[in-house]
């Protein structure tokens, strides 16, 4: 019986596990970056309207194209397309931290914020590796 | 231990219980995100060599079977992954029953229309006309 009483109003209290509360949760790159997974995700999601706009350009003609090239080229369009770039980066490494998870490596707490750390700096990296090369295909920066 | 359950012996078996599902959704995004990580690199490499060049080269490029086969699988893997990926935040972050279901048809009707106008212009541009 002193199971049931043990939470009831009159009975004593026992102290029971929290779940963590997000206020007062030391920020942890690992959680920080499971945001970006899925906040990556989110971005994607809506940026495969400029994927199907590229094909759909490209296959009305070349003024439809036109029009496209001249929205990417601009400073707005260059700044979508960057970030663009840089969250199918973050997704995609991210991703893989995930599929390492799902093998069952890399739970080890060092392992962990290793992890999480490589994918913000790979992701950046590969970005501007990327960027770097895309803008040598075209002949440098235009 | 006495049967006092409704459920026929194949439902129990099962263990599907009240969702009628299991954890195919969270096999299919492994599935989905294994196959993506070449088909986005892939795209990647494609985009990038179709930069600064001329619509009818595009045409083209785009147009080639190789290129075609790769950008419908692209277009394919990943419009299942994010149906499924938007499906799963949808069902963690709107809880009004009337918006969800709202929400969860539009993720639907997005992903389709995403897919099939992706998946016709590279058509498009492979057949010509």
């Amino acid at each position: 019986m002193a199971e049931f009483q043990a939470g009831s109003a009159t009975g004593p209290r026992r102290s029971r596990p929290l779940s963590p509360h997000i206020q007062v949760y030391r920020l942890m790159l690992s959680y920080v970056m499971s945001g970006f997974h899925r906040i990556s995700g989110f971005v994607l999601y809506f940026g495969m309207l400029l994927i199907a706009w590229w094909l759909i350009a490209a296959a009305s003609g070349p003024n439809a194209y036109g029009y496209f090239e001249w929205f990417m080229g601009s400073l707005i369009g260059r700044l979508v397309l960057l970030g663009y770039t840089w969250a199918l980066l973050h997704h995609m490494l991210g991703g893989i931290r995930h599929l390492i998870w799902d093998l069952g490596y890399g739970f080890e707490p060092a392992e962990r914020e290793f992890l999480a750390l490589a994918t913000i700096v790979g992701s950046i990296t590969l970005t501007l590796v990327v960027w770097v090369i895309g803008y040598l295909a075209m002949g440098g920066p235009r | 231990m006495k049967d006092t359950s409704m459920r026929t012996p194949l439902r129990r078996v099962r263990g599907l219980g009240a969702g009628h599902s299991g954890t195919h959704h969270f096999w299919h995004q492994r599935i989905t995100s294994v196959a993506g990580i070449p088909l986005c690199i892939a795209a990647i490499v494609i985009v990038i060599g179709l930069l600064g060049r001329s619509h009818a080269a595009v045409v083209q490029i785009l147009g080639s079977p190789i290129v075609a086969i790769i950008m419908l699988l692209f277009i394919i893997n990943i419009v299942y992954h994010m149906w499924i990926g938007m499906q799963e935040i949808i069902v963690d972050y709107v809880h009004e029953d009337k918006l969800k279901f709202a929400t969860l048809m539009g993720n639907t009707f997005f992903c389709f229309a995403i897919a099939f106008a992706s998946a016709f212009a590279i058509l498009k541009l492979s057949f010509g006309v």
